[in-house]
């Protein structure tokens, strides 16, 4: 018999799986929760992006694509890319399509990456960069952003984080899960430092259509940046098409070609189905993303207002569809605040603890749900912080 | 206030506290702004859509299209009106194509629909032909999807 617990590498077993493991297995033996702790949009892809994809498979289109991608929809991202953010790319040797957002962070932390190397990673944030840092042997700093800053990053925060050994920093704005943005002053400024690093840039930009008020400037659009940015976005959040799995990355072609080897031995090329999707909601989507990204709007209003209404203070998060609000003024931490809200309530939220360890206190309430889901899920809400304050729950 | 019409639309449950708050708007423009809806006729009313075939009752719907020879003095409107002041008449058009009305009633049974069309609609003067279509099924109505899944399929927690 093999002793599987000794042939794990010990950087695999070393990986931390979700800290709040716990409350996640909890949840799923719930019947009959509330839940506002889905990271995905509750819309279904839309009718006309669904139906290129059926064509090209009624028409027999099953094969692999060229490894980058389809050159349509490749030339369909960069002509994306500049329509909607000014950006500049050929979609010949700068752009890969990959297996979601996700592959395309692999890809760039796995190509620049090396042993011992430093890759500043803001947080509270989407919880892949670390693990996927540490599989590259590099080492994960984590930057805390702070509710008084509206959970931005500030140039002082990332220039104190900087050393020799910084290879890599995450840019990950509109932020999961705090909804916090950065505006182009903000990312001038944050240049200025990077500009004196020799540090790569890992741009996440997935929920770069979802921003309310305000358009998402791209911090590869400041010229002393595209040089040394890799911008990573994908179709899941903006076209509701999570299930597609289908992303892309965007950057100079000397570091393209190096993702574009892994991607290559990796996974072979993205889901050709997909992609003949993709090319339809790139030329003739840019109406479905205004509607859906008015109705977030709606909701993120409703919510927002409602959870400091009921006395849960919430800084007003301007993209992505999370609120953040302070769970801490309750005195419970986050897992016991969320703990306690679904056995008492039967109401799912996610405590801020899971984005990195400076989210405690808040935590993670999605607005990817109707109007009326919301607003019970607010009512009950309300009843628990009373209860609470009242000493009836445990 | 288009957007305000197509929130109440999709649902006139919501109050005006929360319509105020996903419009922008004070309380006080929102009630004002309904009032002036209601007023001038653009509102006609408030209603719910109801499966019935989940519940006990029993009912039947039809589609009629009727052919009319128009009256010289109002057209095609002072038969309508005798047809829409009928109360199993729901819906009531006037149609382009192959005939000029077409209306949708409902009753509790075949006969009494059928019973409808024979005694009330069939005799009266300038109608030269009715075809009755009964509903087997509805899958959507006024933009609601009948079966639809109530389950939120999604995973319950994505990070």
């Amino acid at each position: 018999m093999i002793d599987k617990n000794t042939i794990i590498p010990k950087r695999i077993s070393d990986i931390k799986p979700s800290g709040i493991r716990k409350f996640f297995d909890l949840l799923n033996e719930m019947d009959d929760v509330i839940s506002l702790t889905v990271g995905e949009p509750d819309f279904v892809t839309p009718q006309h992006i669904r139906d290129a994809a059926i064509t090209s498979l009624e028409g027999g289109k099953t094969y692999y694509t060229g490894n980058s991608g389809m050159p349509a929809l490749r030339e369909s991202i960069a002509e994306y890319l500049n329509r909607r953010f000014s950006l500049d790319y050929s979609p010949k040797d700068e752009v890969i399509v990959t297996v979601g957002g996700s592959e395309a962070i692999d890809l760039a932390v796995r190509a620049i990456v090396d042993t011992d190397d430093e890759v500043i990673i803001p947080i509270p944030s989407f919880v892949c960069y670390g693990p996927i840092v540490e599989l590259s042997h590099g080492k994960p700093v984590f930057v805390e952003t702070k509710a008084e800053d509206n959970f931005k990053l500030t140039p002082e925060a990332l220039e104190a984080a900087i050393t020799p050994k910084t290879k890599m920093i995450v840019i990950p704005f509109p932020n999961n899960p705090t909804g916090a943005v950065l505006t182009k002053s903000e990312l001038e400024a944050l240049a200025r430092v990077i500009e004196k690093t020799n540090a790569i840039v890992l741009s996440d930009e997935i929920y770069a259509e979802l921003t309310y008020g305000f358009k998402h400037t791209s911090i590869a659009s400041i010229p002393s940046m595209k040089d040394r940015t890799i911008l990573v976005s994908g179709f899941s959040k903006a076209y509701a098409m999570t299930g597609w799995r289908l992303g892309y990355l965007a950057g100079p072609t000397e570091l393209v070609s190096q993702m574009l080897k892994i991607h290559q031995y990796a996974i072979m090329c993205a889901p050709t189905t997909s992609q003949f999707a993709a090319i339809e909601a790139m030329k003739n989507g840019d109406s479905d993303i205004a509607e859906m990204s008015a109705e977030y709007n709606r909701r993120r209003k409703f919510l927002v207002s409602g959870l400091n209404k009921i006395g849960l203070d919430c800084f007003e998060p301007e993209g992505a569809f999370y609120a953040f609000p302070n769970v801490g003024k309750s005195g419970l931490s986050s897992e016991e605040f969320a703990e306690k809200l679904l056995y008492s309530k039967k109401v799912a939220i996610v405590p801020g603890n899971a984005f990195g360890s400076c989210g405690e206190g808040f935590a993670r309430i999605s607005y990817a749900y109707s109007v009326k889901h919301i607003s019970l899920a607010l009512e009950r809400l309300e009843e628990f912080l009373t209860e609470l304050k009242q000493g009836k729950i445990k | 206030m288009d957007k305000l019409l197509t929130l109440l639309e999709n649902d006139s449950t919501l109050t005006k506290e929360q319509l105020a708050t996903m419009l922008d708007k004070e309380v006080g423009d929102i009630k004002k702004a309904i009032c002036a809806y209601e007023k001038d006729g653009v509102i006609l009313g408030y209603k719910t859509i109801i499966d019935w075939d989940k519940t006990d009752r029993e009912y039947v719907s039809a589609l009629i299209e009727l052919k009319v020879t128009p009256q010289c003095d109002g057209g095609f409107d002072r038969i309508a009106e005798k047809i829409y002041n009928y109360p199993e008449v729901q819906s009531l058009y006037l149609m382009s194509g192959g005939f000029d009305l077409a209306l949708i009633i409902e009753g509790k049974t075949l006969k009494e629909v059928a019973t409808f069309v024979a005694r009330k609609l069939a005799p009266l003067n300038n109608i030269t032909a009715t075809a009755t279509h009964f509903v087997l099924k509805k899958y959507k109505d006024k933009g609601v999807i009948y079966d639809m899944p109530q389950k939120d399929e999604r995973g319950m927690f994505s990070i």
